[in-house]
């Protein structure tokens, strides 16, 4: 058998450096609709952030903002904040959308 | 390496020789959950923890499942883990077994073979070990309780070995030797260190780290899972050769030789062959010894690693033979043959044109006697002199 294949995992074990590149699922292709923030209303509590399924909240030291990269658009964000800062906007209302 | 040390001997339990063949290994994470026929290897470790002799994190989960997951997630995190179960424990950790093996945890497990769900049998038997033989672990089945305790020493050697990262379970006959007290030699621990040492020496495995944003496992996308799936085969066909050079290595430091992959009795003249594993090989041992006086030449091939399945040195073993015999303490749904016989019969183009008589014995505690093995040797015999045989025997449904 000849191996063709180029090694993209550094490590015997699947291990990659997040940092360099995100070998996994390209989530944010699933989504309808996306978290849009209304900052007047976030109080940088954090909770948004906690609850988000695949971690993709980024810290933007005084608000969060999802990495549209990764979410999905399920909206938990926009359901556990107290404040009631996110809005779960369709995808089709965005340009890039 | 010099010689260790006499160890001392005890009479004592399976179960318990689990329990100090792994805190001689000086594990650092221990979650384990109580089962039948399993659950006083769980105590003891849980005692050795309590009273200072183990210094290890001993996590008291709630089920089998949250077992394999901190096992598998404090390897990850590079720990030394260890865990125990049986039979609905192995099942109902069905999927993290699977992560463990994906993640490449070096976690070595103890499973007392038990037979599994559908019929309620608390009652021993391979079936658990056997469904899961597809999980990409390591299966090392033993014979005696001796060889639990070194099977758990070789166990950690061969899953944190750089070149193989895999886990490893070590299967015992539940019931029959987890109850079953005979006398077995400790070592010393200090010798087990000087055993385990040389993995120290090694480049040290991918660990994760707080604050280093790194990912396992969860980015094997396309080329990255083939890549991830073919390394692991690999590793387990490396696994093969390394339980052999362990095997030397563990017989010249405690004196205690178990033949890595296979261990032949009486092959080498032998016409015949039984092929058997676990604490039944004992017994098949006993009978080819009588009827070797009797003139008959039968040899056993006793079966030691089920995962990587120890394909070429059982075509070196059974290559020429005149007939072949294989008893199975489980059953392969949907094959009529049974779970080693089936796999034995792959290697039929390698083997040669012999035939291969598969028996079923030995399910749920019913024993596998000397008068069943005493027939088996009979028919196997027969066949090997061209006479007509059933491919299939469940040996209790006729008698």
């Amino acid at each position: 058998m000849v191996i063709k294949h180029k090694n993209i995992f550094k490590t015997e074990s699947a291990w990659s450096n997040a940092d360099e590149v995100l070998l996994c699922l390209d989530t944010g292709s699933w989504r309808t609709e996306r978290p849009v923030l209304d900052k007047e209303k976030c109080n940088y509590c954090g909770l948004c952030a906690l609850y988000c399924p695949p971690q993709c909240m980024k810290d933007m030291g005084d608000h969060y903002e999802a990495d549209l990269a990764y979410c999905k658009g399920c909206g938990i964000c926009a359901t556990e904040c107290p404040r009631k800062a996110f809005a779960m906007v369709p995808e089709g209302e965005f340009v890039d959308g | 390496m010099a010689k260790a040390q006499k160890g001392q001997t005890r009479v004592i339990t399976g179960n318990a020789v689990g329990a100090y063949g792994a805190m001689l290994c000086r594990p650092e994470v221990v979650a384990a959950y109580p089962i039948t026929p399993q659950s006083e290897l769980a105590e003891q470790l849980a005692q050795f923890v309590s009273n200072g002799v183990l210094d290890a994190e001993y996590v008291e989960v709630e089920g089998e499942n949250s077992a394999m997951n901190v096992a598998l997630a404090a390897s990850v995190a590079g720990a030394r883990a260890f865990t125990a179960t049986s039979s609905y424990g192995l099942v109902f950790m069905y999927d993290a077994l699977q992560e463990a093996s994906g993640f490449r945890t070096p976690v070595v497990m103890v499973n007392a073979n038990r037979e599994t769900p559908g019929i309620h049998a608390v009652s021993s038997g391979q079936q658990d070990m056997i469904s899961a033989r597809d999980t990409g672990w390591v299966q090392i089945i033993v014979e005696n309780d001796q060889e639990i305790l070194d099977q758990i020493i070789i166990a950690f050697r061969l899953a944190e070995d750089y070149n193989i990262q895999l886990p490893v379970m070590v299967n015992y006959d539940g019931f029959y030797l987890s109850y079953l007290a005979e006398a077995v030699e400790i070592p010393n621990i200090e010798d087990v260190d000087a055993f385990l040492a040389p993995l120290k020496k090694q480049p040290g495995r991918q660990k994760l780290v707080p604050g280093v944003s790194i990912g396992c496992g969860t980015h094997g996308m396309e080329m990255g899972y083939v890549e991830a799936r073919y390394k692991h085969c690999q590793a387990l066909e490396r696994a093969k050769n390394k339980v052999d050079e362990i095997d030397k290595a563990f017989g010249d430091y405690f004196g205690r030789y178990y033949h890595g992959q296979i261990e032949e009795y009486r092959t080498d003249d032998a016409d015949i062959i039984i092929v058997a594993s676990g604490s039944a090989t004992g017994t098949v041992r006993t009978v080819i010894d009588t009827k070797r006086e009797a003139g008959i030449k039968v040899g056993l091939v006793k079966l030691r690693l089920f995962r990587p399945f120890p394909a070429e040195r059982l075509i070196k073993a059974l290559k020429g033979k005149k007939a072949i015999g294989v008893i199975d303490r489980s059953l392969c749904f949907g094959w009529k043959y049974g779970p080693i016989c089936m796999e034995l019969r792959a290697l039929s183009p390698e083997i040669g044109p012999t035939p291969i008589l598969s028996y079923i014995d030995g399910l749920a505690n019913l024993d596998i006697t000397v008068p069943h093995i005493g027939r088996v040797i009979d028919e196997v015999g027969a066949a090997a002199q061209g006479k007509p045989y059933q491919e299939v025997t469940w040996i209790p449904m006729e008698e």
